[in-house]
């Protein structure tokens, strides 16, 4: 028996297949785009294919993820906080506070020792410390998002970046450039401010360990580095960190296809900038 | 008869006026800012006084004001932009009681007394939203200049209201309501509006009192000053001087701090 797992992001859509015993069979990544139900679609071909299995062999689909309800196949849907919480869990067992951060929103939960959301804190109303942050400044310093993290270690006289906005940042990066200042120094002292904000989010739900990163940004070393700087404990980072939510998903359409049903959980508002 | 120069060192742009005894502006002008604060307001300075055919020997007190204020050495004296543009309004239009000073990096409200002077005041400098920059990242997602901008606000008849505060948020979210065949002009007025909200949100913080001036950069923005009135529900003064507020508040108090020094020694 296979189950499939689908999280459509703001920024990637993703997907696994897994089997009966919870082994990762599959996985695709693709840009979202603006037609979130196509990318999944194609996300999930694209998976069945990897996995070299049919559509008809996989018994129970959930999609999570911010485009979740446009998903148009799949038998239900759970939230990305759950997913990611579940996640978590499976790969890293004693996991007590999650970070996720995503192309759009970063978010802090507070994980049981089952894997269960027992309080979460978002931040979906402003862009600093997301992906899309991260991409912005790639793009004004002209690198690639993925060199970013890796530049900002080697960081010797980190400058103090003031702003926290992403437009205002931009503009700061570029008066930096042009008084001659150093692309890894700037870089490293935007990595800096945004983990002083990601800090003060994570601090609302508290700060145990073990500490898990998920979600795209997990992927910048420099934000993991300065994150473990600013908790002053190691944190749990996996190659599957990208695909957690969709990972989490999966593990529910498990449960749901043996018969179990998953937990609701409240939202509790983050205000934004 | 001693002339002051007042400089507002802005985010996007710099400007300087030089001002008369009477408050009579001989010479206004207005420079972009670019990362070189000191350059900008130095360029500003000798651009008015070739504007009014002066040299800075003429000038007897230079006084600077907005988020660079402390970058130009030379300055007698800085200033906050707060009390410069309560000062600079009251000085454009005398009944005025509040002021919006929306800029390319922040936005204020300020409730002032009869002669300018701030009883209360709001801002927002720490985010895009009700900003210059959020109309700047809108039209880049349009693939519009700002003249286009404001001139495709002016068109909207069904305005496309723009439910994120952040101006990068609000940008993606731009990019769907193209997709899905949204006017351009009205997701332009949308992104007027939005600011609108944030700034009027500061204005009732203070108490919304008659009248209301608008000043800082936006103020040149017919399209702004529509959906401010309508949000707000009245009209509000601007001219298109209202850029220069800050820097008029500074030249004017410029003397006053002259006065006071003369009349000490």
């Amino acid at each position: 028996m296979y189950v499939a797992g689908v999280d459509a992001g703001s920024t990637t859509t993703k997907a696994v297949v897994l089997d009966e015993n919870s082994h990762l069979v599959g996985k695709s990544l693709r840009a979202t785009g603006a037609n979130v139900t196509r990318a999944s679609e194609l996300a999930y071909e694209e998976c069945l294919h990897a996995s070299g299995i049919r559509e008809r062999e996989v018994s129970y689909v959930i999609g999570t993820g911010y485009g979740r309800y446009k998903i148009a196949f799949g038998d239900t849907q759970v939230t990305e906080i759950s997913c990611h919480a579940k996640g978590a869990h499976f790969l890293f067992p004693k996991t007590r506070t999650l970070v996720d951060i995503g192309g759009q929103d970063t978010k802090a939960i507070k994980v049981s020792d089952k894997g269960e959301v027992l309080d979460f804190c978002m931040n979906d109303k402003c862009a600093a410390g997301t992906g899309r942050f991260l991409e912005n400044a790639a793009t004004v310093l002209d690198l690639e998002l993925d060199d970013i993290g890796p530049v900002s270690l080697r960081s010797e006289n980190p400058l103090r970046i003031t702003n926290v906005c992403t437009v205002f940042v931009e503009s700061e990066i570029i008066s930096h450039l042009a008084r001659g200042q150093v692309v890894e120094d700037i870089l490293r002292g935007v990595h800096s401010a945004i983990g002083a904000r990601t800090i003060a989010l994570v601090r609302r739900v508290g700060i145990e360990p073990e500490v898990t990163f998920t979600g795209g940004v997990s992927r910048n070393v420099g934000m993991v580095r300065t994150l473990e700087e600013r908790f002053g404990v190691p944190i749990n980072v996996s190659d599957l960190s990208q695909y957690m939510g969709c990972l989490g998903a999966g593990l529910f359409a498990l449960e749901r296809a043996q018969g179990a049903s998953p937990r609701r959980v409240k939202r509790v508002e983050a205000g934004g900038s | 008869m001693p002339v002051t120069a007042g400089i507002d060192i802005g985010a996007g742009t710099t400007k300087a006026v030089l001002m008369d005894e009477q408050a009579a502006v001989l010479a206004r002008v207005s420079v972009r800012t670019g990362p070189f604060l000191e350059k900008a307001a130095t360029s500003a300075f000798e651009k008015a006084l070739r504007q009014a055919s002066l040299n800075s020997d003429d000038i007897e007190y230079v006084a600077t004001t907005g988020y660079g204020r402390y970058s130009y050495p030379p300055r007698d004296i800085q200033i906050t932009e707060i009390t410069c543009h309560a000062r600079g309004a009251r000085l454009l239009f005398p009944g005025t009681r509040c002021v919006l000073d929306i800029g390319a990096q922040s936005s204020r409200a300020m409730r002032v007394d009869e002669e300018g002077r701030v009883l209360k005041f709001r801002m927002n400098d720490r985010c895009a939203a009700g900003a210059g920059r959020f109309l700047e990242r809108i039209a880049k997602a349009l693939e519009m200049d700002l003249r286009q901008l404001v001139a495709a606000s002016l068109e909207s008849k069904n305005p496309q209201p723009i439910s994120s505060i952040c101006a990068v948020l609000a940008e993606s979210e731009v990019i769907n309501h193209i997709t899905q065949g949204k006017r351009a002009e009205d997701i332009v007025m949308g992104a007027h509006l939005s600011i609108a909200e944030r700034v009027l949100a500061l204005l009732r913080q203070v108490g919304v009192e008659e009248e209301v001036t608008l000043t800082g950069g936006l103020s040149l923005n017919p399209g702004m000053v529509k959906a401010l009135e309508e949000t707000l529900g009245k009209e509000v003064n601007f001219s298109k001087e209202s850029q220069f507020a800050g820097a008029m508040g500074a030249a004017y108090l410029g003397h006053w701090r002259l006065q006071r020094r003369g009349g000490r020694s």
